[in-house]
Formats: C-alpha cells, structure tokens, sequence
C-alpha cells in the first residue's frame, strides 16, 4: 500500500510527463515542418498562391 | 454595409491560413506567457491550501484530474464545432482546428483517466470500475485514437475532413452523456460539485485552486492548439509544394 502524498505525487508526476510531452510535440514538430518549407523553397519550389510575388 | 457584414468579413479574412499565420504569431508568445503563470500560481495554490478533513492530502490529486477532465469535454467541443464549420460553410481552417485538436484531446483524457485512478485506488480502494462516468470517458479517449487513426489513414485531407468531421459531431453525442452520468445512473464516482445549477458546493478553500488550474489548463490548450494549427498548416504546405515539385520535375522529364 502507497502511502497517500505517493499518488498525490505519481498523478502531479504523470501531468507533468504529458504536459511536457505535448509542449516538445508541438516545438518539435513546428521546427520540422518550417525546416522542410525552407528546403523547398531554397530548391526554388513555389506554391501557386505565391506566384503572384507574395512572400508568405 | 452594416456591422453585421463587416464582422463576417472579419471573421472569413480569419480563414485565410497566411492571415491566421501571422496574427496566431503575435498572440502566441503573450498565451503561452500567460499559461505559464497561470500553471504556476495554480501549483503554488494547490500545494499551499489544506488537505481535506477526509480526504487529507489526496484531495490535490482533484487540481489536475477536474481540470483535465473538463479540458478532454471542451477540446471535444471545440472539435464539433470545427466539424460543423467543415461541414456547413467549408471553412478552410476548420478542419485544421479539428485534426490539430485530436491528440491534444486524447493527452488530456489520458491524463484525467490515469489521475483519476491514482485517486480512486486510496479513496475508493480501486483503481478501476465499470461505472457510467469511468466508461464513457474512457469511451471518449477511444473516439479520439479514432479519429486520429482516421485522419493518419487517409493521404488526402480533403477527403479525410469530410469523413472525420462526420465521425466528430456523431460522437459529440457522448458529451452529454458524459456530463450527465452521474445524475442519470447510480455511479461510484461522485456528482458534479462545481458545474451545477444551485452554485458550487465545494468548499472556497478548494475551489481556488481549482479554477485557477482550470483556467492555466485551459489556456494551455488554446496555447498548445493555436501552436498545432499553424503546424497542420505547415504540414500541408509542404505536401503541395513537394506534390508541385514532383509534377514539375515530371514534365521537365
């Protein structure tokens, strides 16, 4: 048997596994695509929107 | 033209993703700032208030588990409402609201399943039953691996939004469900005691803490799904340039 301030201690725990998880998901993810996007368009590649000059 | 067209107009110049890009880039830094404070005055509060007389010290388990709970009906929400602007008026970045919303919904199901059994094994002296608010959220966690599994399944995301937004408002029928289940059927897990018509019946010294947790939760989520959306985007924008580039290179062939 735990002792009381143990579960109170593995839900804080666990909340702050899946919290951080989430945020580093998000970071992670986020730095990822924005490096694809530069890669094709240091290859020149351009969405048709971007045709007509706009830049982002 | 009146107020009312021109606040329509605001809202579809929202719709333009390029658009959402930009002013999602301005409020992003000042919500995660501000959930950031929330999360750690509500962490102050949760471990500086008393223990209940019953309870003792488990009762801080209840500033995560109520708030991630809530959180897992609201993200819910929020993906019905996306699936309605899918469905009805094919709003661009509805369906990016929505798939970008899914694992955020599960993680915060997840974590409410898992506290909530953390405090069910001393309090209870099970860490699980059957019962009508435990199933049906469990339930819920599963329509979310679902629809995430759905949206994985299918390449294109056009095709996908219209199955998935379908799948999204037919299980928005569990909300409810949910909410009420503890009123409807004799369940182990207790009433509503903050959301309920006659007022909080939580005693102040908890409910502090609660609310300010519930709101560091709740902006966290907007934080974490604004933050996704713009991901989504840019996922997609790299699936068109890379089909373009490979239809350019075939021609060039």
């Amino acid at each position: 048997m735990m002792s009381h301030a143990a579960y109170v201690f593995a839900s804080y725990a666990f909340a702050a596994v899946i919290l951080a998880g989430l945020v580093l998901w998000v970071l992670v993810d986020g730095r990822n695509r924005r490096r694809e996007l530069r890669a094709l368009e240091e290859a020149g590649i351009r969405r048709r929107s971007q045709a007509g000059g706009e830049t982002k | 033209m009146n107020e009312n067209s021109l606040a329509i107009r605001k809202f579809s110049d929202l719709a333009n993703p390029t658009r959402f890009l930009g002013l999602s880039a301005l409020v992003l830094p000042w919500l995660a700032v501000l959930s950031a404070v929330l999360l750690a005055i509500g962490l102050y509060l949760s471990f500086t208030t008393e223990g209940d007389y019953q309870q003792g010290e488990t009762v801080r388990i209840m500033y995560v588990h109520v708030p991630a709970a809530w959180l897992s009906m609201m993200c819910y929400t929020v993906m019905a409402i996306s699936a309605l602007g899918t469905l009805v008026w094919r709003h661009p970045l509805a369906d990016v609201a929505a798939r970008a919303a899914a694992p955020i919904g599960a993680s915060f199901t997840l974590l409410a399943l898992v506290t909530g059994s953390l405090w069910g094994k001393p309090m209870w002296g099970t860490w699980w039953v059957w019962d009508a608010r435990l199933t049906s959220v469990f339930v819920l966690f599963l329509m979310y691996l679902g629809l995430i599994a759905l949206n994985r399944a299918m390449d294109e995301p056009g095709k996908a939004a219209k199955a998935s937004a379908v799948l999204i408002l037919v299980g928005f029928v569990n909300i409810p469900i949910i909410k009420f289940s503890v009123e409807w059927w004799n369940t182990l897990h207790q009433p509503a005691s903050v959301l309920r018509l006659d007022g909080p019946t939580i005693d102040p010294e908890f409910l502090w803490p609660l609310l300010v947790m519930a709101a560091a939760f709740t902006v966290l989520f907007f934080t974490l799904h604004i933050a996704a959306m713009r991901n989504e985007i840019w996922r997609r924008r790299v699936t068109s340039m890379r089909r373009q580039a490979a239809r350019s290179a075939g021609r060039e062939a």
